[in-house]
C-alpha cells in the first residue's frame, strides 16, 4: 500500500503516461472519457500539470461531457502556482471543470477587500485563502500569555476580515486552512504546554478557526490534518520553503489539490450518496456458498474475521452520517441473507441494507440496478470489493463509478475507503441523519405500490404530509445543498452558495418555498426548493427543483397551489416559468405542459417558456394534508 | 557512475519534466533554450534528479546552476 502522498486508493498512474497523454494531445475528435481515465489514477506533480493543461484547453468539450464549472481565485502568501497548475486535472478526476486566479504574490488583503481587485473582477465561486504562520505572525514564539492570546486573536480577526471581504466584495465562499504545525520544537514535549510557543500558537488558532467557520457558509480545508497523515518530516521542505516559498514538499502537491478537489466537490453537491458493498472476503472473510454460516471468518478470534468486522461497522458509521448502504454480490440470494439473520457476530444487518442484489448478472448491471432503485445516478456509487477482476470491470464499463483499490488484504479496506474521501460533507444536519433510514423506507413504499391497485389508492395509503415555508435560516445549509446536487428535477439548474440562499430569503422581490413531505414510512425531510420573482402583473420562476425519490407523490402540483395563491393575494395575473435543458434534467421538459402551463416560446437550443393564467386557474383537490 | 550514463538519465528527466518529445543533449541546455523550463519546472526537475540519483542538493548548488552542464558536472560529484 502506498503512502497518502501516493493516493493509495487510487490505481496508479501508467508508466505510459507521456504516450496516452499524447495519444490524447493529437486525437481527433477530442477523446474526453480517455482524459477522464487517465485523470484517475494517481498522477505526480508533474503528470498533473501535463494533463492540466489538456483539461484547460478543450475546456468546451468537457463541459459538454457533464462537467460542473467552478471559477477559484488563490490569494496566497507563498508561491501558489505550482497548486493552480496541477488543479485543472485534480479537479477533472472529481467531475469539476475548474478554472483558476491566481492572486498576485502576497496582494493577500488588496484583493479580498477592493470589490475592484482582478480577482474581484474575476467573480470566482470561491477564493482559496493559503496563508503561512509568517504571514499571519505565528511563525515565532512569544512566550508572554497575554501577548500569545492577543497574537492568536490578531490572526484571527484578519482572517474574518479576509473572510468578510471575500463575501462582501468578491461574492465567493472562503476557503480557509489551518495551519501545519512546525516539525521542530522549542522546548520538546512542554510545546504544547506552554503558551506561546509556536506549536500552541498554531493549535490555539486552528482550534478556533474550526469554530469560527462552522456554520458561516465558507469552507475549511484541514491541512494541518492532511499533513498529519503523512506526517510532519515528510510534509515540511525547509529548503523549498527558502529558495522558492514553496509551502511544502512537492511530493504533496498531489494529495494536497485532491482533498481541495473533494472539498470543492462537496461544496459543489457532487459527493457520493452510497456505499455498495460485495460480500464474500469483504464483509466476512471466506465464501458463504461453500464455507457456510459457520465456516466463514468474522470478529473475534481472528484477524481477518476482525478486519472484516471493522470494514461493516465502518459501514455502518458512515450509515449514521447519511450514506446509503447498498450489497452487490455474486451469490445465491438466501445464502448471501444468511449470516445478516443467522451470524451472531453480524454488525450489519438486512435493515441497514437500502438494496440488496445477490445474484450471478454481472456486478456493472447489477450496480446500475441499484441506482435505479435508490432514484440516484451510478455516478453517486463507490463500490467496495476485493476481487480485482470485478472492481476492473465495473470500472471499464461504468467509470463514474468509484472504485477504491483496496489490495487484498481486508486490513487495509477500511484505511483506503476512509482516506478516499468519497463521502466529504460540507455541512451535517438532521437530514444526513435520518437519510439512510429514508432511502430503505423508500423500498417499503416500493412494496405497497406493489400491493394496492391504483395511484390515487396508493398516493392515501401513504398518509402523506406537505410542509411549505419560505427559506429561512435553520433550512439554509440544505437548501444550498439540494440547489447544488439536484441534476435530474432542475428546471434550471442554478446553482446556490449558503450565502446567495441567506441574500434571497431577505428580498422582497422573492418568493421562496423549501418544501417538506412526510409520510406514515417516515420523514422525507427537505426534498423541494423553489424561488419566484415577482413582478406587479408575472411571477416568474427561477428555480424549481425537486429530489427524485418523491417523484409521482403530487407535490409539484402542492408547490404549483401555494404560490398560485401567493400570486393572486398580491394581485398578479399570470405565472411564468422557463426550462433551460441540461445533460441531466430531461425529465422535466414537460413539466410546466403537465402543470397547465401554455408554452409561449421555444428557443432553437430547446430552451422553452411558459405561461399560467392565474384567473383561470383551479387548485386541485391533493391526496395530501398541506401543513 | 560514467557521466555519459548521467547524461542520458538527465536526459529522460528533461523530456518527462519539460514535457519534450525527444531531447539533443548538450552541457549548455539551460531555462534560456528550452521553453517549458520556468522557475517551478525548475524546482521539479532539480527534486526528480535528487530522488533518482538518492541525494539532495543544498541551496548553494542549486544557485550555482546556470546550465545542465554544471547539474551533471555535481551529480557526478555527488556520486563518485
Amino acid at each position: 500500500m502506498r503512502d497518502p502522498f501516493g493516493l493509495p486508493w487510487l490505481l496508479a498512474a501508467p508508466t505510459d503516461f507521456r504516450s496516452r497523454l499524447k495519444a490524447i494531445r493529437s486525437a481527433e475528435p477530442f477523446d474526453a472519457a480517455a482524459l477522464r481515465l487517465l485523470v484517475q489514477t494517481a498522477l505526480d506533480a508533474t503528470q498533473l500539470e501535463q494533463a492540466s493543461r489538456l483539461v484547460t484547453a478543450h475546456g468546451d468539450d468537457l463541459t459538454g461531457a457533464g462537467l460542473r464549472p467552478l471559477r477559484l481565485a488563490i490569494v496566497a502568501t507563498h508561491t501558489a502556482k505550482g497548486i493552480a497548475y496541477a488543479l485543472p486535472a485534480a479537479g477533472l478526476r472529481h467531475g469539476l471543470l475548474i478554472g483558476t486566479d491566481l492572486a498576485d504574490y502576497g496582494q493577500t488583503a488588496q484583493q479580498l477587500l477592493d470589490p475592484g481587485s482582478t480577482i474581484a473582477q474575476g467573480r470566482p465561486d470561491a477564493v482559496l485563502l493559503a496563508l503561512d504562520p509568517q504571514a499571519l505572525g505565528l511563525a515565532r514564539p512569544c512566550l508572554d500569555r497575554a501577548e500569545a492570546e492577543a497574537t492568536v486573536t490578531r490572526a484571527l480577526d484578519y482572517v474574518a476580515a479576509l473572510r468578510e471581504g471575500g463575501r462582501a466584495h468578491v461574492g465567493a465562499a472562503v476557503i480557509v486552512q489551518t495551519l501545519v504545525p512546525p516539525l521542530e520544537s522549542l522546548f520538546g514535549n512542554f510545546d504544547g504546554q506552554l503558551a506561546g510557543t509556536v506549536r500552541w500558537l498554531i493549535d490555539t488558532f486552528n482550534t478556533r478557526l474550526r469554530a469560527a467557520v462552522v456554520g458561516s457558509g465558507d469552507l475549511l480545508l484541514d491541512t494541518a490534518f492532511i499533513a498529519a497523515t503523512v506526517g510532519l518530516a515528510q510534509w515540511h521542505d525547509a529548503r523549498l520553503w527558502h529558495d522558492a516559498k514553496l509551502p511544502f514538499a512537492l511530493d504533496a502537491v498531489p494529495l494536497y489539490v485532491d482533498r481541495l478537489c473533494t472539498l470543492l466537490a462537496a461544496f459543489r453537491g457532487l459527493a457520493r450518496k452510497c456505499l455498495v458493498l460485495d460480500l464474500d472476503n469483504t464483509l466476512w472473510g471466506g465464501i458463504i456458498g461453500d464455507d457456510g454460516i459457520d465456516g466463514i471468518l468474522l470478529g473475534q478470534g481472528s484477524g481477518t474475521g476482525e478486519a472484516h468486522l471493522a470494514v461493516q461497522a465502518f459501514a455502518l458509521d458512515l450509515r449514521a452520517r447519511g450514506v446509503v448502504l447498498a450489497v452487490c454480490s455474486k451469490n445465491e440470494d438466501a445464502a448471501a441473507r444468511l449470516p445478516f439473520t443467522g451470524h451472531s457476530e453480524m454488525l450489519l444487518r438486512e435493515e441497514h441494507i437500502a438494496a440488496f442484489l445477490a445474484n450471478w448478472t454481472d456486478k456493472a448491471q447489477n450496480l446500475r440496478a441499484i441506482a435505479a432503485t435508490l432514484n440516484i445516478g451510478t455516478d453517486a456509487l463507490v463500490f467496495l470489493d476485493d476481487n480485482p477482476a470485478e472492481r476492473a470491470q465495473v470500472r471499464r464499463e461504468l467509470p463514474e463509478v468509484a472504485v477504491p483499490e483496496v489490495g487484498s488484504n481486508p486490513a487495509d479496506f477500511v484505511r483506503i475507503l476512509g482516506q478516499a474521501g468519497y463521502f466529504e460533507a460540507v455541512s451535517f444536519g438532521d437530514e444526513d441523519r435520518g437519510r439512510a433510514a429514508m432511502y430503505s423506507a423508500n423500498a417499503e413504499r416500493a412494496a405497497v405500490l406493489g400491493k394496492v391497485s391504483n395511484l390515487d389508492d396508493y398516493h392515501r395509503s401513504l398518509e402523506m404530509v406537505c410542509t411549505i415555508a419560505p427559506f429561512d435560516e435553520a433550512g439554509r445549509a440544505r437548501i444550498a445543498q439540494l440547489a447544488n446536487k439536484s441534476n435530474q428535477f432542475n428546471l434550471t439548474t442554478r446553482r446556490y452558495t449558503e450565502a446567495d440562499i441567506a441574500a434571497l430569503a431577505a428580498d422582497p422581490t422573492r418568493f421562496t418555498m423549501q418544501v417538506r413531505l412526510a409520510d406514515r414510512f417516515g420523514d422525507n425531510g427537505m426534498i423541494s426548493v423553489v424561488v419566484f420573482a415577482c413582478g406587479a402583473e408575472e411571477w416568474r420562476c427561477e428555480t424549481w427543483l425537486m429530489s427524485c425519490r418523491v417523484l409521482g407523490r403530487r407535490v409539484e402540483e402542492a408547490v404549483l397551489a401555494h404560490v398560485a395563491t401567493a400570486a393572486r393575494a398580491a394581485g398578479a395575473t399570470r405565472l411564468a416559468g422557463e426550462y433551460i435543458p441540461s445533460a441531466k434534467n430531461a425529465m422535466v421538459r414537460e413539466h410546466f405542459g403537465k402543470l397547465g402551463f401554455t408554452k409561449v416560446a421555444e428557443r432553437e437550443d430547446g430552451d422553452t417558456e411558459w405561461t399560467l393564467d392565474l384567473t383561470r386557474y383551479v387548485a386541485p383537490t391533493l391526496p395530501m394534508i398541506l401543513d | 557512475m560514467n557521466r555519459e550514463e548521467i547524461t542520458g538519465i538527465v536526459t529522460e528527466i528533461m523530456c518527462d519534466v519539460f514535457d519534450l518529445d525527444a531531447l539533443d543533449y548538450s552541457d549548455d541546455l539551460s531555462a534560456d533554450v528550452i521553453e517549458e523550463w520556468d522557475s517551478l519546472s525548475h524546482i521539479r526537475f532539480i527534486v526528480a534528479v535528487e530522488k533518482r540519483f538518492g541525494f539532495r542538493f543544498s541551496s548553494a548548488e542549486i544557485e550555482g546552476f546556470s546550465r545542465v552542464g554544471d547539474l551533471v558536472d555535481s551529480i557526478a560529484a555527488h556520486t563518485a
